[in-house]
């Protein structure tokens, strides 16, 4: 066997491509399922946090930023490891799909939240002072006339943020959920070969590059012309 | 002439930023349909007056009446009475994400709870007011800057104030496009408005103030009709800013 065949045979055996790819599709539908939920939670929650911040109450400030900091600084595999294999010794059972959206949501909140709240520091004084001086409230204030543009400006900081934590479902393969990676690496612990683990590559691919583009269109989507 | 009746009453107003008193003892009365001129050197304290009466700025002491209501005291909704107090800025500060009209139409509409409909009349009747009724579906970015202070006049005109505050409304303007907006400002006098304006424009002061109010260094210096402040200022400082001005 020339080295060609050798290549094709580990990354790229059609039998093992029959046989798998099943698995790995399905793999990509829970991956997508966990993905989506981590995405829709996260950043709601990370959009509430950074909207209770702008409130500017001390205690709760310092509870906001302690979350942020602490869930910034942990690996999203030591929380995955800690809530799955410590959490049902004081009796709370998770599935595995439970941990790894709870963690992943928890994560992207803490880096939203971060970046809705840099969002909003950067809308000019004035625009909080023309709205109050109509008459409107603190929080018609926040809602419609901060919010909307701080969002607009966090939209390529927070695609890149939300690209990099969703990836991370990935780690469910280390508790048992059956996404991508977990099919992939069982695949070929049984078939002893390494293409379901290019299949499983070829599908992040799939499913992530359109993300990226997506991204980018949002990117000049929401740019509009500034005075 | 009658006296007419008080809009704004300030008295013993004082506001300190840190150890900087800026204002120290403020009185000053503005009745309806007067127009009154505050003018004085930067750092005088003419901006923080005006941010005070509608507490954008919180005063240490002293009370503002805004139409017989005390703005300080805790229980006044300072929201209902900011509707009723127009403010226009140096900076414009129009919502860049919204479209002219919306503009507009957003305290029509969350804080006065006005319909669709009826804020879209009165949007559109406040931009033909200030001569942009074909503007009202552009965004902010645009227009140029004298037709964006228009905007915002129209935004403060909009919730029919008891009283339009301008904050150096032309300070940010282009030469050539001062004079849209004081021609606004001049027909919104002709029709009534209660105005007080800081600005450094000496001679539409002159041709269209009531009074003008002299101030420097957070006190009020000397203030009467234009005619006795810029023909025969009594006080030292004030000949010495206008002389300055003139310079």
């Amino acid at each position: 066997m020339d080295s060609t065949t050798v290549f094709l045979d580990a990354f790229l055996n059609r039998a093992v491509i029959d046989k798998y790819l099943p698995d790995i599709l399905w793999g990509m539908i829970i991956t997508v399922e966990v993905a989506l939920a981590v995405v829709a939670t996260g950043i709601a929650l990370g959009l509430l946090l950074a909207a209770v911040r702008s409130f500017r109450v001390r205690p709760v400030n310092v509870l906001i930023v302690l979350f942020v900091d602490v869930l910034r600084a942990l690996p999203p595999l030591v929380l995955i490891l800690i809530i799955y294999f410590g959490l049902p010794s004081v009796g709370i059972r998770l599935s595995g799909f439970a941990v790894l959206w709870l963690v992943l949501s928890l994560v992207l909140a803490a880096f939203a939240e971060e970046i809705f709240w840099s969002g909003i520091l950067s809308i000019r004084k004035g625009q909080w002072e023309a709205a109050r001086s109509t008459g409107l409230t603190f929080l018609q204030t926040l809602t419609h006339v901060i919010l909307p543009q701080a969002v607009r400006m966090t939209v390529p900081p927070l695609t890149n943020r939300t690209i990099a934590i969703t990836k991370n479902t990935a780690l469910g393969a280390v508790i048992g959920v059956p996404e991508i990676l977990m099919q992939a690496q069982t695949a070929q612990s049984f078939s002893g070969n390494a293409t379901p683990l290019l299949l499983g590559a070829l599908a992040y691919i799939v499913l992530f590059v359109p993300v990226v583009v997506l991204g980018r269109w949002l990117e000049t989507r929401f740019a509009w012309g500034r005075a | 002439m009658p006296e007419s009746v008080a809009i704004l009453e300030v008295t013993g107003l004082r506001k300190s930023f840190g150890t900087l008193e800026v204002l120290r003892g403020i009185d000053l009365t503005v009745r309806a349909q007067e127009l009154v001129f505050v003018i004085g050197p930067s750092g005088s304290g003419k901006s923080t007056l005006l941010r005070c009466c509608n507490r954008l700025e919180e005063p240490n002491e002293g009370s503002i009446r805004v139409d017989g209501v005390e703005l300080l005291d805790p229980k006044t909704d300072i929201n209902a009475m900011r509707q009723r107090i127009g403010m226009v800025f140096q900076s414009f500060n129009l919502y860049p994400h919204m479209t002219v009209l919306a503009n507009v139409t957003l305290a029509l509409r969350k804080a006065l709870g006005k319909g669709r409909e009826e804020a879209r009349a009165i949007g559109e009747a406040a931009l033909a007011r200030v001569d942009l009724a074909d503007k009202s579906s552009a965004y902010p970015a645009q227009l140029s800057g004298g037709q964006q202070q228009r905007v915002a006049i129209a935004r403060a005109m909009a919730l029919e104030p008891k009283i339009m505050l301008f904050d150096e409304p032309t300070s940010s303007l282009d030469p050539e496009l001062v004079g849209s907006v004081l021609a606004v400002m001049r027909e919104l006098r002709q029709d009534g408005m209660t105005m007080v304006v800081v600005s450094h424009e000496m001679r539409f002061a002159r041709d269209a103030a009531d009074r003008v109010v002299f101030m420097d260094a957070g006190q009020i210096v000397e203030q009467g009709p234009p005619d006795r402040i810029f023909g025969a200022p009594q006080h030292a400082r004030t000949q010495s800013f206008l002389a300055d001005f003139a310079a």
